[in-house]
């Protein structure tokens, strides 16, 4: 995010060198280490499939045949360049070949889920803010529900949504809602008991209802501790929308993609999904961290 | 509500009103209101009513005392046991097919029919792939943390990555940890250890960083080198921040280990259960292996959170909160 001009006291130039020279380092070095490894791994299926075991070869055809096999152990990084590419232009959109086909199926789920987790999150937050009952009795529960392995029960939900004759959508965003609800509940109950006392104490001298205490005061006091949580939640919704892909044998999907490949031993094509998804888990946190700095930047500076 | 003064006459009410829960709610569960035969007339749903208000009101007396921390616990553990009982009921009185959602009963039945199978699937799960992924990923990320602690160029490169990592689904190298490592238990730790090392890092760099340059420079001028620093003041200040790591770990590894069992795996193991349970409709087993997952999980956490509250005590972030 190069947001600095030249005129700030620190130039982008040195910017860059501190910050980005490392980062630019490490990637490059674990650029390396993935074609070495490569090599080292898929070396044993080389001799044997692509090269004569006995026949003549020298260390350049061993190295070629490794980082071009077919099935190889670990494809290497072009490899998987390749195929993302080919799969991205090569195919029409609607194609199931194409893997933005299957980001746009795993990404409605995620943002379906993810929506509905946040308004559960919210609903939530603000009654155990006003009630003394539900926070002793309920808060304790939704902490404990979240060391369930909430993935477990992503069969269970199939199979009640599934018998209610709901299919598609709903059952994979219910699965993504149930890991987004969480961190928004928590940081938000946080959040809206951050006005201090005197702050409460204001809005009550001014007749304030328990609506306008909440619409003027806990919630724009609570929205530094929401955005935080929308981006794990985000991050966790679409870890959910991938898993609950896995039972359902679904046919789209970039779950439904890493088990396919998983099944026909096509690693090239798990890598490139696990690619995507890594990508469309960036854009999403991306895109939430671009909205706090619309709503907040602008609080910042006044 | 306002909270109001205990005194043991309150109590004794509180207490009252609870029992009083308890014996209407025997009683109305083993009533032929709540047979399944009966058709549910208005006399059930007023019953139930009435139940739910007693229950109800016990929860509200409960939770508006205070005092000990016993009463904070205690209005949980109400709370979920009368979420339990009314599972119960309706799932008997309205006759919901177990399939669909079998009754905390049938649950606990299957729980005790296949209770070594359980136990044959706890100890390959959690004893073998979560138990060692996790202190395997959490020692690694710790000890890398500390290596790389006088680095600063490693510093900076590494931690905007391990940041980003928590936003990527790493859960997805399963497969590729079934193919490499086999079916058996190695694959899913492997898993285990790739999805703990990144936030076990991420958080020991930053408590490293949590001291200031006051506790510092006092330190320095003990004339303590960089080891007794470390040792002394720098590492009893990340433990909050160790600690919160190793909790968000332990939910992590359970969920790793589970789906990477999704991807193939010997015949035991709870995510294998769950997977192949479900798909035979034995939704009962199905349960009852998610209630194992479960209680394992919230019993790591809840040990955690003791273990670190002994470890820390003196900490601002544990005395705040007593």
């Amino acid at each position: 995010m190069a947001t600095t001009t030249n005129s700030t006291p620190q130039p982008w130039s040195l910017r860059l060198r501190v910050e980005g020279l490392p980062v630019l380092v490490i990637l490059a070095l674990t650029l390396l280490a993935w074609y070495a490894l490569a090599v080292y791994l898929n070396a044993p299926g080389a001799i044997e499939r692509v090269l004569d075991p006995k026949g003549p070869w020298n260390w350049r055809d061993l190295v070629e045949a490794t980082l071009a096999m077919q099935r190889p152990v670990l494809p290497a990084p072009h490899q998987v360049a390749l195929d993302l590419y080919s799969s991205l232009f090569d195919w029409p959109l609607d194609s199931p070949r194409n893997l933005l086909f299957h980001v746009a199926v795993t990404g409605r789920s995620t943002l379906v889920g993810f929506a509905m987790g946040t308004l559960l999150g919210l609903v939530l937050s603000v009654c155990i803010v006003h009630s003394r009952t539900l926070d002793r009795a309920l808060l304790p529960w939704i902490v404990a529900s979240q060391s369930v392995p909430v993935l477990a029960i992503a069969p269970i939900v199939l199979v009640i949504l599934g018998s209610m004759g709901f299919s598609g959508v709903a059952p994979k965003a219910v699965i993504a809602m149930y890991l987004c609800f969480f961190p928004v509940t928590v940081a938000m109950v946080q959040g809206l008991r951050s006005p201090q006392v005197i702050e409460s104490e204001m809005m009550h001298t001014y007749a304030a209802s328990r609506w306008q205490t909440l619409w003027l005061l806990r919630l724009p006091a609570a929205l530094p501790f929401l955005f935080p949580a929308l981006r794990v939640g985000i991050a966790a919704g679409l870890v959910g929308a991938m898993v609950a892909e896995l039972p359902t044998g679904a046919q789209a999907g970039l779950g439904a993609r890493l088990l396919t490949g998983s099944y026909y031993g096509q690693t090239v094509q798990i890598w490139s999904a696990l690619v995507m998804s890594a990508l469309l888990g960036l854009t999403l946190t991306g895109v939430m961290a671009g909205l706090e700095a619309m709503v907040l930047g602008k609080r910042r500076q006044a | 509500m306002n909270a109001l003064p205990t005194t043991p006459s309150k109590l004794r009410w509180t207490v009252a009103m609870v029992l009083m829960g308890f014996v209407a709610a025997w009683a109305l569960l083993n009533s032929p209101l709540a047979d399944p035969q009966t058709p549910k007339a208005a006399a059930f749903w007023a019953a139930t009513l009435g139940v739910a208000m007693l229950a109800l009101t016990g929860i509200r007396r409960l939770a508006a005392m205070d005092g000990a921390a016993l009463y904070a616990t205690a209005t949980a553990a109400l709370f979920g046991l009368w979420l339990l009982y009314f599972w119960q009921l309706l799932g008997v009185a309205l006759d919901v097919p177990r399939v669909l959602l079998p009754t905390p009963s049938l649950v606990g039945a299957a729980f005790s029919e296949h209770f070594s199978t359980l136990e044959t699937d706890f100890v390959q799960t959690v004893v073998r792939a979560v138990a060692l992924g996790w202190l395997l990923g959490s020692g690694l990320g710790f000890a890398v943390g500390i290596a790389i602690d006088r680095m600063p160029f490693l510093q900076r490169g590494l931690l905007p990555l391990a940041s980003l990592t928590s936003t990527i689904p790493l859960v997805g190298v399963a497969p590729i940890a079934v193919m490499w490592f086999g079916f058996d238990w190695p694959s899913k730790a492997a898993v285990v250890v790739l999805m703990t090392f990144f936030p076990m890092l991420v958080s020991t760099l930053a408590g490293l960083k949590a001291t200031d340059r006051l506790e510092r420079e006092l330190m320095h001028s003990y004339a303590a080198g960089y080891a007794r620093t470390l040792w002394s003041l720098r590492l009893p200040a990340a433990l909050p921040y160790l600690f919160s790591a190793l909790k968000v770990n332990a939910t992590l590894a359970l969920i790793g280990a589970i789906v990477a069992e999704f991807f193939g795996s010997p015949t035991s193991g709870l995510g294998f259960r769950i997977s192949t349970e479900a798909t035979r409709m034995n939704m009962g087993l199905v349960w009852a292996a998610v209630a194992v997952a479960a209680v394992t999980g919230s019993a790591v956490y809840a040990s955690l959170v003791a273990l670190e509250r002994r470890a820390a005590f003196w900490h601002p972030s544990i005395r705040g909160n007593k």
